[in-house]
């Protein structure tokens, strides 16, 4: 039974991954995205991490969609149509995936309990983290307490990505118009 | 039989990660680009995740009447990389933003004609 919600739900992910590809209105596009994020969110609530897919559903399918449509709303609605297959880039994709595909074959079984991630330290989360933090949530008691450090130079992160985008895209001096020919008076 | 199912989540992740690789290269608008990295992105989650289930176990939220959880660990690891993920793509929507206003296009092709110079890396 999970196997086959899983499947579907791959596959499905796939299909909308290809569409979000091939679409060249890009307002379409945007939306099929909030989509493949919404399908990998209900993936993540099948494998177990709650946690994970209520982020992805709220972050990735809600404020990841308002950025691309506002930066749409800034920007041209269709894609100029590609001149046809891109062989180079077909090339380099499918050497990739050949690799990987190979590389998978070592991989562990899905889902077995004895896998080699399940031995080293996550048996002592799972028993201590109660005792230790008081916190029934093993997900939020490590990301706010064993890992608290990492936690904060994640919000460092988002800060100085904040302040980025607002210093791109504030009002001020160097706004404007540079053409090609601007750029040549300046170097002169 | 088993073999294939166990494997099903690598591969599509795969498949999926091929998709995104695709579209970063061959598209030359900068808004489909971010959108084949969001793609990319999302399958290394999947990954992690998958890495991270135990079949016959639960959420790893502690309570009474459950005695098998799934790994935390890569949940962790995952939230995290989805918050900094979307920071990363709010700054190229940006910039893409920020090109489109100095050079009304944000077409690879187009911004290399409107710019030969820099398109010939002088």
């Amino acid at each position: 039974m999970i196997y086959l919600i899983d499947i579907t739900l791959l596959v499905f992910l796939i299909v909308v991954a290809y569409a979000v590809v091939r679409v060249t209105d890009l307002f379409e596009a945007a939306m099929l995205f909030a989509i493949y994020s919404l399908l990998s969110a209900g993936l993540f609530a099948m494998l177990d991490a709650g946690d994970v897919a209520l982020t992805e559903a709220a972050v990735g399918a809600g404020i990841g969609t308002i950025l691309m449509l506002a930066a749409l709303a800034l920007t041209h609605r269709y894609e100029r149509p590609a001149p046809g297959r891109n062989p180079t880039a077909l090339a380099i994709v499918i050497v990739t995936g050949l690799g990987l595909g190979y590389a998978s074959l070592d991989l562990p079984e899905f889902g077995a309990a004895d896998n080699p991630v399940h031995t080293h330290v996550a048996p002592y989360y799972i028993q201590q983290t109660y005792d230790d933090t008081g916190v029934s949530n093993l997900v939020a008691a490590i990301l706010a307490s064993y890992r608290s450090i990492d936690t904060l130079g994640e919000a460092v992160v988002i800060l100085t990505a904040g302040i980025i985008v607002f210093a791109l895209l504030a009002p001020g001096a160097g706004r404007g118009k540079r053409t090609s020919t601007t750029r040549s008076e300046e170097a002169e | 039989m088993t073999t294939i199912l166990s494997l099903f989540n690598y591969w599509a992740v795969i498949a999926l990660m091929m998709v995104g690789y695709y579209c970063l290269i061959a598209h030359g608008n900068m808004i489909k680009k971010i959108m084949g990295l969001g793609i990319f992105q999302t399958s290394v989650f999947i990954m992690f995740i998958s890495a991270g289930k135990v079949l016959g176990g639960s959420t790893p939220i502690l309570r009474e009447g459950v005695t098998e959880y799934s790994n935390p660990l890569p949940h962790v690891l995952i939230l995290t990389a989805i918050v900094v993920g979307i920071a990363t793509t709010a700054v190229a929507l940006a910039l893409a933003v920020r090109i489109q206003e100095a050079f009304g296009t944000i077409e690879d092709d187009q911004l290399s004609e409107a710019d030969p110079e820099d398109a010939a890396g002088q």
